[in-house]
């Protein structure tokens, strides 16, 4: 992928995610910009937002122009669109998985585009990625323990809270989560993103893969973390559904933003029926 | 009483013999695994660090000999064991730093990191000759028998005899002591958790806050500790020769693939299975039948394979393996 003689095909396949430096290009001259001690603290804006975010994968092409997502508190916000639109390309940009050359990822007001992935963990974001998503050949409590390793205090509550979401990890808590089925496998990966009890939850296409049924019930369970206050910032594949439930959607095309609104004004909008929900 | 004779000599022979040979190669094997599924390479200076771990032992059991600290019946090596096992994790670590962190940060495939570790293994291998020579070297004191055949005679007044020597018993306890410690390790401490976990997935590991360079640096400290506590077991119940435990590296990857690599459970039961196979296959005996089947009178001694074919014996289990099953017994991962 990046053509070093060394590379390994360990973990999951997705090097951004342990990418070391932050955000920010090297050497790019734009990515100063907002920083120094005088950093802006917008204080009136959405509780996360990526702003204007242009940028890619390592010094590849930009694969992102422009694109602005936000979400508030207890939110859920949709990425919908089509193949290769850059949909997960602009979440991983929010939790700072890739350059982003120019525009700003801001929590809370506090700028955080140049912070590298494990520290926006440490901030309160939580990210499950689409696939690799959970420990294998470890049982269902020590993905949950595994989620929390950061903490330090007593996470048995958290534990029970996940459980009481998810009852089926309960039941099958000391069973190999590596031996779970496909929807089970995406409550475990979900479950432990909420391990750090986070503010912010991001999806890749939690859905992808299970069957239409266990999707619905997927989704209920999302509602119902969102209401606990949890922002929740997801792509979809299963573009009506997640409308739907969606309190902001943005569809994206080509790595910026087509159409942007609520979900319901996003499912009603001809324009976007007509090309992306099939009518 | 033929029937208890055959299985005396059956187990003076190959029963004791193998379970502590056994016991020894689980404790190489369970090292290799270790690095395998943390940090994804086969370790082929393993052996070379056995022998290093070793010779430091050796090294402080003359020097408490020379001041005439001793551990009773029990062989000082046992106290001198704990200063080898620092010494062995110093070279490690030292090792680490200088050498393996670089291919770690350039996420090097493992293939290369084998021939790095086979580079380091022929510096441990120049490193342990240099300092204590390539003879063979004896360090064993204290009492030599926990049962003495005679002993075993009088006690049970049987013709066959049953000896256990102290190393042996020794080996076997020590075994399931340091077996025991891992596997509660690794299973029940948050450290020990974080370790498997980075092992199964590591970029979710650093998504979870895992330090991975804490991670690789308690495994070096863990096989440090393996590698010097079996090879100085191998050392009292054989003899230390440097270039013995270089030939080791056969039988203890055999059980590690056997097992599974990558599988703690695997490599104690790839270690056990290679050993009893190696003695059975190449012990004689004649003796066993002459009980068993009085009437039946072998001409040769009902010897398989001579003692100097025992590495056939792990090559061929190997071969097997990696040809039928490449991930071993116990689900590990395909080499």
């Amino acid at each position: 992928m990046t053509g070093n003689p060394w590379q390994d095909d360990r973990g999951n396949k997705d090097r951004s995610i342990t990418k070391s430096s932050g955000a920010g290009g090297s050497g790019d001259p734009v990515r100063h910009r907002t920083m120094g001690s005088g950093a802006p603290r917008v204080t009136d804006g959405p509780f996360l937002i990526g702003d204007n975010m242009t940028g890619g994968y390592g010094s590849g092409a930009d694969i992102l122009h422009g694109c602005t997502l936000a979400v508030d508190p207890g939110q859920i916000a949709v990425i919908v669109g089509p193949n290769g639109a850059g949909k997960s390309t602009a979440m991983k940009a929010v939790f700072g998985m890739l350059n982003v050359r120019s525009g700003a990822v801001r929590l809370e007001g506090e700028d955080i585009t140049h912070l590298t992935p494990q520290d926006r963990v440490a901030k309160g974001m939580a990210f499950v990625p689409q696939t690799h998503n959970i420990f294998t050949s470890m049982t269902v409590e020590e993905n949950l323990e595994m989620g929390a390793f950061l903490r330090r205090d007593d996470i048995g509550k958290t534990i029970a809270q996940v459980y009481d979401l998810f009852p089926i990890l309960g039941d099958k808590r000391r069973q190999p989560a590596g031996e779970l089925s496909g929807g089970q496998r995406q409550q475990v990966a979900v479950g432990r993103a909420l391990m750090t009890k986070p503010r912010v939850l991001m999806l890749d296409e939690p859905t992808a893969g299970v069957s239409p049924i266990v999707m619905d019930e997927l989704f209920d369970r999302i509602i119902e973390v969102a209401r606990t206050g949890i922002s929740i910032l997801m792509v979809e594949q299963n573009a009506r559904q997640a409308l739907e439930i969606a309190d902001r959607g943005y569809v994206l095309v080509q790595g910026s933003n087509a159409f942007t609104g609520t979900g319901e004004e996003l499912l009603s909008n001809p324009d976007v029926r007509a090309s992306f929900l099939g009518g | 009483m033929d029937l208890l004779n055959a299985l005396v000599v059956l187990a003076n022979f190959v029963l004791i013999p193998a379970t502590s040979y056994g016991a020894q190669l689980a404790l190489g094997a369970l090292g290799v695994t270790l690095i395998y599924g943390i940090l994804r390479f086969s370790n082929f200076a393993h052996g070379d660090t056995m022998a290093f771990g070793a010779m430091v032992t050796i090294l402080f059991t003359w020097l408490f000999q020379g001041w005439g600290i001793s551990f009773g019946p029990l062989p000082t090596a046992l106290l001198a064991l704990p200063f080898g096992i620092a010494g062995t994790a110093l070279l490690l670590l030292g090792t680490d730093r200088a050498v393996y962190r670089f291919y770690r940060e350039q996420k090097a495939a493992p293939v290369i990191l084998v021939i790095v570790s086979m580079g380091v293994m022929f510096i441990m291998n120049g490193l342990v000759r240099f300092i204590i020579g390539p003879d063979d070297q004896q360090f064993a004191d204290g009492e030599r028998f926990i049962i003495t055949a005679r002993e075993f005679k009088t006690m049970t007044g049987l013709d066959e005899a049953l000896s256990i020597r102290t190393s042996q018993g020794i080996t076997i306890v020590t075994a399931v002591i340091v077996v025991a410690f891992l596997f509660w390790f690794l299973n029940r401490t948050r450290t020990g958790k974080s370790m498997r976990a980075y092992s199964d997935n590591e970029d979710l590991a650093l998504l979870s806050g895992i330090n991975p360079e804490r991670v690789v640096t308690i495994t070096w400290l863990i096989v440090a500790a393996l590698a010097t506590i079996a090879g100085t077991l191998y050392g009292l119940d054989k003899s230390f020769k440097p270039f013995t435990y270089f030939q080791l590296l056969l039988p203890i990857f055999a059980s590690a693939i056997v097992g599974g690599l990558g599988s703690p459970v695997g490599a104690i039961a790839g270690g056990f299975l290679i050993a009893y196979s190696e003695v059975m296959v190449t012990y004689a005996f004649r003796k066993v039948l002459d009980y068993l089947l009085p009437w039946y009178e072998p001409e040769g001694l009902v010897q398989l394979l001579s003692t100097d074919y025992k590495f056939a014996v792990s090559f061929s289990i190997l071969v097997i393996v990696l040809l039928f099953k490449p991930t071993g017994l116990f689900k590990g991962k395909s080499v």
